[in-house]
């Protein structure tokens, strides 16, 4: 057996037999929901989330799906991160099955979600230790590995100690990214990361996002509302629109396609309505779903 | 090293991850653990003075009444910590937002749940031996014959039992958001009548008396009462009918949690507040 380095061709011929970062196909999940107006015994009705959507994610790509609130995004997200199961279709990550390798899938994914997610009284370097261990990470490895994180998201060393419950929204989410980052996930799937930060905030959290692209080779899949966000950050954009994904192409092809200037403007043309914020977030309509 | 020992090794620090946070929690809320310490000793006192009342009794009797009473209450109070930790695993998470990332972490369902019940065990064992100890020192039981080494490993044993029923319980928040972290605590009160916690099992109607041979709390409240009163040893008649429902209860309390945890994902129920 040939104890050299193989070949650059030999590389490229195995990069085109790996398997895509995400694939999914078909993929339906329906939930049931009880019409809140229709009073407290009317039947439950499906409320499709997912209807059937199709997409690959290249390895290293960062893709956003840009959607209003209730469109499915963290359905989508979810289903990823095996915290669902989809009713249709399959879904695999590097290859693997969400559903039947699921233990496998976790060693690769993590995740920041709209909501920072955190044991309130505990300390953000307490959360971040905690998280770690989930993922082989000794005492002694997260004596170092932790400041040295929370320094990378500009986190400021003096408050490492401090409970979670007395940090504003916008440090917990750099301590919510600094957790994602620190089990080196080969996908990071970002749902809704910046979404009720103060301007100033949601930059840094920018700026940390495209570092981590550059430095790290790891696929990103943004879920968000927030278009500028979308357009700056990702290679190619998607549009989820009540469950339906109605294109994933580069910004620039997007706006061709429909001889727009802007993405609302794309909204319109797909959708015939104009992309507006709802009051409610997802999270609230998905709890709502079983309400 | 190879896969298995690496897995092994990241599932062992995994364990010890579920062990470190409830540490860092409980240092937290120390004062409520306090609080309620205090609670259950006051709790315990009402319990144990009814002794004093029985008509007639010996003062020889009415230490032995103190004694078995003393022992039911601790043996109710460790297995609510446990059962509380166990049925509380997600309906904390739930309640804290964490639920989430650690349903989606590598780290098996059988080390999640048997690290939440190790610290439960090791938890329930310090503040029943404080229980105890304190109630006992106020009243002024007197138990020279005591085995506390014995009563300590049989508790010990019985724990391993109360982990896998533990476990079933745990799943019941899964199922029923709103109402499961209550009937957790049903479950744990059944189980403790059925065994006898304040009287001999002998005097309940045929039926419960079939039941309890089922109930681990059946051999422990047995055991320790004899250990402590009588100063017996570890009788195998109550060790063996532990080893059995220990060895069967976890893997049956997996399996039912993992349904449960099917049933969750499916319905979307994993991340509800209630």
């Amino acid at each position: 057996m040939s104890t050299l380095a193989p070949s650059t061709s030999d590389s490229v011929s195995r990069l085109d037999h790996q398997p895509p970062a995400v694939e999914v196909s078909d993929l339906r999940k329906t939930f049931r929901r009880r019409d809140r107006k229709a009073g407290r015994f009317a039947r439950k009705r499906p409320w499709p989330a997912l209807a059937d959507i199709t997409f690959t994610i290249a390895r290293g790509e960062c893709v956003a799906i840009l959607g209003q609130n209730g469109s499915g995004k963290s359905t989508l997200v979810r289903l990823l991160s095996t915290l669902l199961i989809a009713d249709g279709g399959e879904a695999r990550v590097f290859g693997h099955d969400v559903d039947r390798e699921a233990s496998t899938i976790r060693r690769l994914v993590n995740r920041v979600s709209v909501e920072a997610s955190f044991f309130k009284k505990m300390s953000a370097s307490e959360n971040l230790s905690y998280a770690a261990r989930f993922y082989g990470m000794t005492p002694r490895q997260t004596r170092a590995a932790v400041p040295e994180i929370l320094a990378r998201v500009g986190f400021p060393p003096e408050r490492r100690g401090e409970s979670m419950e007395n940090l504003s929204r916008g440090m917990q989410q750099k301590v919510a990214l600094a957790r994602a980052l620190l089990t080196s996930p080969v996908l990071l799937l970002l749902d809704e990361p910046t979404t009720g930060l103060d301007p100033r905030s949601k930059l840094e959290v920018q700026e940390f996002i495209r570092k981590v692209r550059a430095e790290h080779d790891a696929t990103i899949l943004l879920c968000t509302h927030d278009m500028a966000e979308a357009e700056a950050l990702a290679d190619r954009v998607g549009l989820l629109d009540r469950g339906n994904l109605l294109f994933l192409e580069p910004v620039e092809d997007v706006k061709r396609r429909f001889d727009v200037e802007t993405l609302e403007q794309a909204f319109f043309a797909a959708t015939g309505r104009e992309f507006e914020n709802e009051a409610q977030d997802e999270d609230d309509e998905y709890r709502e779903v079983f309400a | 090293m190879s896969e298995f020992a690496l897995e092994t090794r990241n599932q062992l620090v995994g364990l010890f991850g579920i062990v470190e946070r409830n540490v860092y929690l409980t240092k937290r809320y120390f004062l409520w653990d306090l609080a309620f310490m205090v609670w259950t000793i006051a709790n315990t006192l009402t319990i144990v003075f009814i002794a004093r009342a029985v008509p007639g009794a010996t003062p020889a009797q009415v230490n032995r009444y103190e004694t078995v009473f003393l022992v039911g209450a601790t043996i109710w109070a460790f297995l609510g910590i446990i059962f509380e930790f166990m049925t509380e695993t997600v309906a904390w998470e739930r309640w804290e937002g964490t639920i989430e990332y650690t349903f989606m972490a590598p780290l098996s369902r059988f080390v999640h749940l048997f690290g939440q019940g190790a610290f439960a065990v090791l938890y329930g064992l310090i503040r029943a031996a404080i229980l105890f100890f304190v109630v006992a020192a106020f009243i002024g039981i007197d138990a020279p014959d005591a085995n506390y080494a014995a009563a300590f490993a049989l508790l010990a044993l019985a724990s391993l039992s109360f982990i896998g029923i533990g476990i079933m319980t745990s799943v019941l928040p899964l199922i029923s958001p709103e109402k499961g972290a209550q009937l957790g605590f049903v479950a744990q009160g059944l189980m403790l009548v059925v065994s006898g916690v304040y009287y001999p099992v002998s005097v309940m109607p045929e039926w419960m008396q079939w039941i309890s041979k089922f109930s681990p709390a059946t051999y422990a409240l047995r055991g320790c009462r004899a250990s402590i009163i009588d100063g017996t040893g570890l009788q195998w008649a109550n060790v063996w009918p532990l080893l059995i429902i220990a060895v069967l209860a976890t893997p049956i309390g997996l399996a039912i949690f993992r349904v449960g945890e099917r049933h969750a994902k499916k319905h979307g129920k994993l991340k509800r507040a209630g």
